[in-house]
């Protein structure tokens, strides 16, 4: 029951990017594109979960032990980067075609704050490795839900008339601003 | 750019390098500031403690950790020339708005309220946060309060036939304010230390407080039950 | 380019911010306040110098193949260096920072500078360059944050001007979109 809400706390009430800004620049970054978004947002599900296995227990294990806990930082984001190059690699076997539709965004994925963030996050609230990857699921299926309405959301956008100054990122904060202000109206669920 | 053969043995050693020269240069640093940190945690906890039992910075602190459903509630007994000045209760509530929220209470050796103020929430500003003095004043009406005498011995807010005012449309972070209260109350009087024990050392046991659970519940119930009135952040 | 220009370009032609629209996270998070702003700002600059000035002093030795860690595991030290600084001296804005400090090693900012300028340019320049974006970025935080502060708690830097409640949104996520969204477009407007 509480991995429940743990899930439905990371998805709706604390969503990844409407309330804790974290993930912010693929957020914007990815096109109006659906299909594209689904696709980074799988993307980063995968790495999100593994990559908080993995710090979690070289931090447990590993950095704890030897009492160098400081040494977190280097080693989940060199972690992190290394994930994300497999991730590119075994991408680029299965799927050529996604990974040619997220381009850039792809490696992009190492500097996502929302992964280092929460890796952190679940050693900061002494989450145990269960909690820690349940966490992490649903707080990538947060990303998820947010990228997937936004890019349905400038997909309409970008065919009415905007001021010219407002275009593109100004427009788009505005948008993120007031999905913001809907999912608030989530807390209290939990 | 670069001017060195990217080679298998150049790669690798570059990088080891780069990182061991990092770690030491880190070790350096942790090992100047670890003292430091340890001694802004430890104001911090005795600024915390003074504010609910005022004069405990002049006295001895005897710290207890009882275990309520998996989280940890501390006990610090302050002692003053072998007079116990009143314990301060690290107490917490699940239930806040925004989840978890850590409060400090101090009580006397009655268990009579002497003060209490937030340590940690996730509440709203404007509305929730106004539990915390650096908000409002809203926390001065528990000062003298007493659990004991209260009907069926609950800290509740008057909506649900108590005695505390909640903060207005911040029902649920009032009602979780109470409940980490009525939690270190609880625990408090279950474990009340006396100077004896104080005296000769002997360190409490770790007792698990059953009785705290059926209180979350209730406080559960509550919430389900109240009709949406929508001033309810 | 010179180096006055090298160093104010960070403010407002070349303002990561709010022109080059990077570092964005750290941006809505922290700004809720003006001195939460300014700190993140200056702890940023700090990384940035770091790192900038190390990898232009060690840019030959790395193989180009490795570099991008090379430049992760540089920034990545500066960024636990200056946590571990503020936790030790300045525990109360460390613990209102809080998560962001860590995650100022994924401020694209950061290893954007090291790979666009750092790795190609004096160490002087790079010094310039790191001290004049990071003082930019600290503008913009600065900025956003008092706006924010002002319209949200009706204070600045902590003092209160009216003891009243302010437009409470404003210290709330969605007031950190809306403020962001305004003021690229107003100093999209000066910049020009």
């Amino acid at each position: 029951m509480e991995y429940i809400l743990i899930i439905i706390g990371a998805i709706f009430v604390n969503n990844i990017v409407l309330a804790q800004f974290l993930g912010i620049c693929p957020f914007l970054g990815v096109s109006g594109k659906v299909k594209t978004a689904i696709g980074m947002g799988g993307a980063v599900l995968f790495v999100m979960t593994l990559a908080t296995i993995v710090t979690w227990l070289i931090y447990t294990y590993i950095l704890a032990s030897l009492g160098i806990e400081y040494m977190r930082t280097i080693a989940f984001i060199l972690v992190i980067a290394s994930l994300v190059q497999m991730v590119e690699i075994i991408l680029k076997k299965i799927s050529p075609s996604l990974y040619q539709a997220l381009g850039v965004f792809l490696p992009l994925i190492t500097t996502n704050c929302a992964i280092l963030g929460v890796a952190i996050l679940v050693i900061d609230k002494d989450f145990n490795l269960a909690y820690s990857v349940v966490y992490a699921v649903g707080t990538s299926l947060g990303f998820l839900l947010a990228l997937v309405i936004f890019a349905g959301l400038r997909e309409h956008i970008d065919k009415l008339p905007i001021p010219k100054a407002m275009k593109g990122i100004p427009a788009a904060l505005v948008m993120a601003g007031i999905l913001a202000l809907a999912f608030m109206g989530f807390s209290g669920l939990v | 750019m670069a001017k060195k053969e990217s080679t298998f043995l150049n790669m690798t050693l570059t990088l080891f390098v780069i990182t061991a020269v990092a770690a030491v240069a880190l070790g350096y640093v942790y090992n100047i500031t670890k003292d430091p940190i340890q001694k802004a945690k430890d104001e911090k906890l005795k600024a915390a403690i003074n504010i609910v039992v005022p004069g405990a910075d002049k006295g001895e602190i005897v710290t207890d950790i009882v275990e309520v459903e998996g989280k940890e509630v501390y006990l610090y007994t302050i002692t003053v020339d072998n007079e116990i000045l009143g314990t301060a209760v690290n107490t917490f509530s699940i239930n806040g708005f925004g989840g978890l929220i850590r409060v400090m209470v101090g009580f006397d050796v009655n268990g009579v309220i002497i003060d209490s103020d937030v340590l940690e929430h996730k509440e709203t500003p404007g509305l929730g946060d106004k539990s915390s003095k650096s908000v409002s004043s809203w926390n001065e009406q528990f000062k003298g309060m007493d659990i004991s005498i209260m009907k069926d011995q609950q800290l509740k807010v008057t909506k649900d036939g108590g005695e505390v005012d909640a903060i207005t449309a911040a029902t649920i972070t009032s009602r979780a304010y109470c409940g980490a209260i009525q939690t270190a109350w609880t625990v408090f009087m279950a474990n009340k230390p006396s100077v004896e024990e104080l005296a000769e050392g002997t360190p409490e046991e770790v007792i698990e407080t059953e009785n705290v659970e059926t209180l979350e519940e209730d406080v559960d119930a509550e919430i389900n039950v109240e009709p949406n009135d929508g001033g309810n952040e | 380019m010179s180096n006055l220009k090298n160093f104010t370009k960070g403010f407002f032609k070349e303002n990561p911010v709010f022109i080059l629209l990077l570092g964005l996270c750290p941006t809505l998070g922290v700004t809720t306040s003006a001195i939460n702003g300014l700190a993140m700002g200056l702890a940023t600059t700090f990384v940035l110098i770091g790192s900038n000035v190390v990898i232009s002093l060690i840019k030959s030795l790395i193989p180009d193949k490795v570099r991008i860690p090379a430049f992760i595991v540089v920034i990545a030290s500066f960024v636990t260096i200056i946590d571990l600084v503020m936790a030790a001296y300045v525990p109360a804005l460390y613990e209102s920072l809080g998560l962001f400090i860590p995650l100022i090693v994924v401020n694209c900012i950061v290893l954007g500078r090291a790979e666009a300028f750092a790795s190609k340019n004096t160490v002087f320049s790079s010094f310039i360059d790191g001290l004049g974006m990071g003082l930019g970025f600290a503008f913009a935080l600065t900025l956003l944050g008092s706006v924010r502060e002002i319209l949200g708690s009706l204070s600045i830097f902590g003092f209160k001007f009216i003891q009243a409640d302010g437009i409470l949104v404003f210290v709330l996520a969605p007031g950190a979109f809306f403020g962001l969204a305004y003021l690229i477009v107003l100093m999209k407007k000066i910049s020009k």
